[in-house]
């Protein structure tokens, strides 16, 4: 059992996160934020197994990860 | 379930005003990281150059002084010796650290000074929009080498790692990348034995990071991921170019 | 009481820094200041909680003093002309940054490499800021190796009290000179606590920021105005001179350091003449003392400033003067030293 937490208004829409993520889950939002950016959010999140790789690539902070 | 990946406590909760993709944030955060690590946040001063980073000072959550382009080791150099119980770090880019700083770098470095050096090598000028840096590789176009680099006129890019690594009183020298987790992971090791050494009084440490600049290099952040390991990793070899065993 | 001790006038700095606490010296050797750093060197090397760096360069150098004196520290560097030319962007941080320091130049002569021969060619530079941007350094100018140790201490005080950069600014004249000089006990001065804006870990508190730059002009602008306000603060509390027979003297000459004890000289030769001379010394530069010139300047109709350059803080004494007096000018540069005798022939031409 794992989770991320994105926060979407600290999101850049780099999209640094989705190679980043080995399950291939993350993908990036159809709405901006505030900032005007495409934030990321994850899709499937029973298949994160919590390895971090995504909040580690993150230049921005914007992901916490949970287990 | 627990936290086990957040904002770091020597960070700030301000919002980070580098463009999106920019390494510069990674960089950051892993050395709050270690500095929470550490558990030294408090008795941490950082000094940030000028460059892109010039708004280290709003991110990192410890005392932080402004130099002026290139001089922050000789401001670290000021403080250590005046405080030597404290963690003392610079953060500079390439035209910071690589031009202009030169003489302060290579002297910091060669008196050993106990304190540790995270050199952001981007291979451009980031903040004035995009200039030949020392380290721009051959035939990268920039703004001010329209046609690329010309070895000829414009000499070949500076290896800082290697080049202080000649330097007896350089005590841990190393280059890492941001490119991928696998390269992060290395690169927090490696900022985290840099502390360390300076932790033991063990004398000058280095580590320069690889990073991307996607607005300068006129790429997306992946792209520019990807050009950095296809093109700065070949002709900057990662890993550790001195270390403390070396130095007897 | 401290006894009287034969010094060199460089060498007296250092101890007198030491006196006044200071424990860190940065700095790059250069003619004819060099005594300065070796003294600094042997004292500082064998002290406890103290550091000597010789800098690789005047530009480090500074830029170490900005360091230290931001952690709170009392710290100097000292040169000449060419490495203070080297040392202005850090002293224009220091500036911006309010952080106190001491950084002494025994003048030479200039421009460029010029030579090493007493000059006072650096008026400008030294009182009008001379890096970029508004910004004046506490400028104090001695005329006796004893003034050299008095104003030396005082240059850390005046410095930590205005939270800017003092400036002795001496020639290598004074800076080679044996003369008798006592270290006397100071009174206790209350000075500003330096601990709301000190980096020294941020234990129990909110970080501290030494930041020079804001990129938002009406903020800048506003840092400017907290500077400037210091600066009215100097003028109007910090002015120093000495004046000699000013009540009626047929001219009055204004002159500083090396050139105002030669004037001394002059003052007795014209005497013996039957010329009545006065002299008024700026002892600080910036704040230059305006008001005395000025007040002198409704009785005493003509005025010669004496300089080692070629006319520089004339400027200042025709500001003051403004109108109310002839103002004459006779000085000589590139590390020539004037006679009494040259001065003299010179204020004949005008009485
Ligand atoms: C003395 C001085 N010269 C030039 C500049 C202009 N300037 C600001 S940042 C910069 C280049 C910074 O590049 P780098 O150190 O590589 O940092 P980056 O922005 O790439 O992170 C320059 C030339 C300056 N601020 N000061
Ligand atoms: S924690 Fe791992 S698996 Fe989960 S989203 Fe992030 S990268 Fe993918
Ligand atoms: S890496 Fe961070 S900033 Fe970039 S898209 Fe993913 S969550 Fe957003
Ligand atoms: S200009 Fe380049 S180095 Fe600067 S913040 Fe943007 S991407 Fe980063
Ligand atoms: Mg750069």
């Amino acid at each position: 059992m794992a989770k991320i937490i994105i926060d979407q208004e600290r999101c850049k829409g780099c999209e640094l996160c989705i190679p980043a993520c080995p399950k291939h889950i993350i993908i990036m939002s159809e709405n901006f934020n505030k900032k005007g950016y495409y934030p990321a959010e994850q899709i499937n999140p029973e298949e994160c197994t919590g390895c971090a790789f995504c909040a580690l690539t993150c230049p921005d902070v914007a992901i916490e990860v949970y287990k | 379930m627990k936290k086990v990946f957040g904002r770091p406590e020597s960070l700030t909760e301000t919002p980070f005003t580098y463009c999106p993709g920019c390494h510069h944030g990674i960089a950051h955060r892993l050395v709050a990281e270690v500095l929470d690590e550490f558990g030294v946040r408090e008795n941490t001063i950082g000094v940030c150059p000028v460059g892109c980073s010039v708004f280290a000072y709003l991110f990192f959550n410890c005392d932080m002084i402004c130099a002026a382009h290139g001089r922050a080791p000789a401001i670290a150099t000021g403080i250590k010796r005046s405080k030597p119980d404290s963690i003392v770090f610079t953060y500079q880019g390439d035209g910071d650290l690589a031009s202009i700083g030169t003489a302060e770098i290579v002297h910091a470095a060669n008196r050993g000074e106990n304190i540790t050096v995270i050199f952001i090598n981007n291979a451009i000028y980031g903040m004035t929009g995009g200039q030949m840096a020392p380290t721009t590789l051959v035939g990268q176009v920039t703004q001010t080498s329209p046609y690329g680099r010309d070895p000829k006129t414009m000499g070949y890019p500076i290896k800082m790692a290697e080049m202080l690594s000649t330097l007896k009183s350089a005590t841990y020298i190393s280059r890492v990348a941001l490119n991928k987790p696998s390269n992060i992971i290395k690169a927090k090791k490696s900022i985290k034995k840099a502390f360390q050494i300076q932790l033991e009084g063990k004398g000058f440490s280095m580590v320069e990071i690889l990073s991307t600049c996607p607005t300068n290099w006129g790429l997306s952040p992946i792209e520019a991921s990807k050009w950095l390991e296809e093109n700065m990793i070949p002709y900057y070899p990662l890993g550790e170019f001195r270390t403390p065993e070396e130095v007897a | 009481m401290a006894e009287k001790i034969l010094m060199k006038g460089n060498e007296a700095i250092g101890e007198a820094a030491i006196c006044a606490g200071c424990r860190y010296y940065f700095g790059y050797p250069i003619t004819p200041q060099s005594e300065l750093i070796a003294y600094m060197a042997k004292k500082l090397l064998k002290m406890k909680d103290a550091s000597f760096v010789q800098a690789e360069s005047e530009l480090a150098a500074i830029n170490m003093v900005y360091g230290a004196a931001s952690t709170g520290v009392r710290v100097m560097t000292s040169s000449s002309s060419p490495g203070i030319s080297l040392m202005q962007e850090g002293i224009s941080y220091i500036a911006c940054s309010e952080v106190p320091c001491v950084v002494v130049n025994m003048m030479r002569g200039g421009p460029g490499l010029g030579d090493i021969q007493p000059a006072q060619g650096d008026y400008f530079q030294a009182t009008k800021g001379g890096g970029h941007g508004d910004y004046h350094l506490i400028v104090l100018a001695p005329s006796s190796v004893q003034e050299l140790v008095d104003l030396t201490m005082d240059a850390f005080d005046l410095a930590d009290k205005y939270r800017n950069p003092a400036m002795i600014l001496g020639d290598g004249l004074l800076g080679q000179m044996m003369e008798a000089v006592e270290f006397k006990e100071r009174p206790k001065v209350d000075l500003p606590s330096k601990e709301s804006w000190t980096l020294v870990g941020c234990k129990g508190r909110k970080p501290h920021w030494i930041v020079p730059f804001n990129l938002n002009p009406s903020v800048l602008e506003k840092m400017n105005l907290v500077i400037n306000e210091k600066y009215k603060k100097l003028k109007e509390h910090e002015v120093r001179y000495e004046s000699i027979n000013i009540e009626n003297a047929d001219l009055i000459i204004v002159a500083y350091g090396t050139v105002a004890r030669i004037v001394k000289t002059v003052i007795q030769k014209a005497k013996k003449e039957g010329i009545n001379i006065g002299l008024i010394r700026p002892i600080t530069l910036f704040p230059f003392p305006e008001k005395i010139i000025s007040k002198t300047a409704e009785r005493i109709k003509k005025f010669l400033v004496v300089e080692m350059s070629l006319g520089q803080m004339i400027e200042d004494v025709k500001l003051a003067v403004n109108g109310k007096a002839e103002v004459n000018f006779y000085g000589r540069c590139g590390g020539i030293i004037p006679t009494p005798i040259e001065i003299l022939k010179e204020l004949n031409k005008y009485l």
